[in-house]
């Protein structure tokens, strides 16, 4: 789909201009004239919309940069500041605040439409572990972003993820020193995480544009999986995919919209309005609702390596997800069994997201008495999340694997069009057999 | 002397079997270039570990008559709480009964204050799981009880249920006189 240029320079400027930096000729290739397949459902407009968050981070951020002091001493008063007496300073800082939450929720969908139109088979492997790069890169962003106004869980998760790295063995206190700058968490760590603060979002677009190079090599994938076949599967991307996503991108400003002007601080935590004090730690430590999934399988294991082995690991299985799933069908809408997984998959994420967000030893049901098991009692938000986290992984490193071998797919549509053209009962019943397209 | 004649001599970086002058310097440029990387990836990254003020953060000194019997005061130690709990008698025998137990980081109670001086625990106080502070008689044991995880302590600091994997740490600590003591 990609390498044939359509573009035909029509003025004397366009042409000198073509000759010396095709720049017009790359628009017109990668946002004009892109073939794009013709049946991309409203999941496929998250892209469009992570673009647009991205964009507003990096705007809020830098004005936020100009009146914020990374320093112990002023950075909590700074922020106050920003909200009090800089002219809409309320509104770059609840925008930067909730824009990061939408970044993330955005992001989630994203993810979760990839898993179920099988996005990240071939040939988009490089396109999919690309995208966990930039997941992995905003998710120290956020992190490093929460600190920074010094409020009470802006330190204690500080002090808490960093411990995360000396759980390793040997060289885990070393590197925790390191990135301290000191014995504790203090100055020098927040001086640090302001500075990587502001790189890593331009590390983002960067990694982001070889998103975008390695999903125009292919092409995008479609709600059926199957391969674009001719021109009759293709619409060009404007004006059909700029308006969709158009559209998309003005409801999701709406949501945007209503947590920035109606309730700004429903997804932070009210202990970070209290500044930070390295003496108390607050009763109820909890990150920010995008990291409570991970968080609970962090707790679910009742050993510290383990733990965080168990958390990295979470995120790490993505990246080989490409090789760990042999099913050959794409899209699940023709992989009924696979399909019921998946649905699993995702309560088992907000099951663990839920988890992240209680008390571990609080019972599930109120009332019920059980009994203790591996450190924990039955009847608890502990063993709740060793089930879900169980299934997580089940999910990636069982459920894929052998799914692939042992179903039998629904037939698969021989275009992009065929579903549309033809009534699907009409499709050949030869379809199924063809070895190609079976699991 | 440009008038060599094609042919005479083949030039030997095209076979690649006769290492010449020329390909030592490649080589030797290549490690020169690489060693200089090198050497300044080492500052870029070393200016990351404690600065030498930081270092240099001076021990303190703390009066113990400031800490009633059964209770505790926390001070800030190289940015990090610092635990000077006054213990009990029952405090103290309850920690001496369960030297038997089974623990995670088995520790007599004797080993974790100074001899004679049973009353007096000092202990960094920062979770051993991932650095919360505990709350202060919290859990079954009477000890600390971390909030963040669950971790419980008995009154001798010890690790007795949860995640953390080790006692509450003991620092580097001397008694001046009866009633005062150096951290650090």
């Amino acid at each position: 789909m990609s390498g044939h240029s359509t573009y035909e320079p029509k003025t004397g400027f366009e042409r000198w201009l073509d000759m010396r930096l095709p720049i017009i000729r790359m628009a017109q290739d990668t946002a004009i004239n892109f073939p794009t397949p013709k049946n991309l459902n409203y999941w496929w407009t998250f892209g469009g919309i992570l673009a647009v968050m991205l964009g507003f981070q990096i705007v809020t951020g830098i004005v936020l940069a100009m009146h914020y002091v990374p320093h112990v001493d002023h950075a909590f008063a700074s922020v106050e500041r920003i909200m009090r007496d800089v002219n809409y300073g309320w509104l770059i800082r609840y925008m930067h605040a909730n824009g990061a939450s939408m970044f993330l929720l955005a992001v989630y969908i994203h993810m979760f439409r990839n898993l179920y139109y099988g996005s990240y088979k071939a040939p988009r492997e490089v396109l999919w572990i690309l995208g966990c790069v930039i997941y992995l890169l905003m998710m120290a962003t956020a992190f490093m972003g929460y600190v920074l106004p010094w409020g009470q869980m802006s330190f204690h998760g500080a002090v808490v993820i960093t411990n995360l790295i000396g759980a390793l063995p040997v060289i885990g206190d070393s590197i925790t020193t390191w990135l301290w700058g000191g014995f504790a968490v203090d100055n020098p760590t927040l001086n640090r995480f302001f500075s990587l603060h502001f790189l890593l979002p331009f590390m983002i677009a960067g990694v982001v544009g070889l998103h975008i190079w390695a999903l125009h090599v292919p092409g995008n994938n479609n709600p059926t999986g199957v391969n674009v076949k001719s021109k009759e599967d293709t619409v060009p991307f404007h004006p059909y995919y700029t308006v969709k996503d158009g559209f998309a991108i003005a409801l999701f400003l709406i949501l945007y919209a209503s947590f920035v002007f109606y309730n700004p601080n429903v997804l932070g935590h009210a202990d970070n309005y209290i500044p930070a004090n390295p003496l108390v730690t607050p009763a109820h430590i909890v990150p920010e609702w995008y990291f409570l999934p991970f968080y609970a399988i962090l707790r679910a294991v009742p050993n510290k390596l383990g733990g965080v082995l168990a958390m990295f690991g979470a995120i790490g299985v993505l990246f080989v997800l490409p090789w760990l799933d042999t099913s050959k069908v794409r899209s699940m809408r023709y992989r009924p069994t696979a399909k019921l997984y998946f649905f699993i998959f995702v309560v088992a994420c907000l099951v663990l997201g839920y988890c992240g967000g209680k008390l571990p030893d609080d019972p599930v049901i109120p009332g019920l008495t059980s009994f203790t098991l591996i450190d924990a009692d039955l009847n608890s938000f502990v063993w709740l999340s060793r089930v879900a986290a169980l299934y997580y992984f089940a999910y990636f490193l069982v459920i894929l694997p052998v799914l692939g071998l042992i179903e039998t797919p629904l037939p698969v549509p021989e275009s992009i069009s065929a579903p549309v053209l033809s009534h699907p009962a009409s499709t050949p019943a030869g379809a199924v057999a063809s070895p190609e397209k079976r699991g | 002397m440009a008038d060599t004649v094609v042919g005479d001599r083949p030039d030997p970086h095209v076979s690649g079997e006769d290492p010449s002058r020329r390909d030592f310097i490649h080589i030797a440029a290549g490690v020169a270039a690489a060693g200089a990387a090198a050497a300044l990836a080492w500052p870029l990254i070393d200016q990351m570990n404690p600065a030498g003020d930081t270092l240099a953060l001076a021990s303190i000194e703390f009066d113990l008559t400031k800490v009633a019997k059964g209770q505790q005061v926390t001070v800030k130690w190289r940015g990090k709480p610092l635990f000077i709990r006054n213990r009990t008698e029952k405090e103290i025998a309850a920690a001496v009964k369960d030297d038997g137990a089974s623990m995670r980081d088995p520790q007599p109670d004797a080993a974790r204050h100074k001899p004679g001086k049973a009353e007096w625990l000092i202990l960094v106080g920062t979770c051993t799981h991932l650095g919360c502070v505990p709350t202060f008689g919290g859990g079954e044991y009477g000890g600390w009880f971390c909030p963040c995880h669950g971790s419980v302590y008995d009154t001798s600091g010890r690790i007795r249920k949860g995640p953390a994997p080790l006692n509450l740490a003991v620092p580097e600590y001397a008694f001046l006189s009866d009633t005062k003591v150096k951290v650090g």
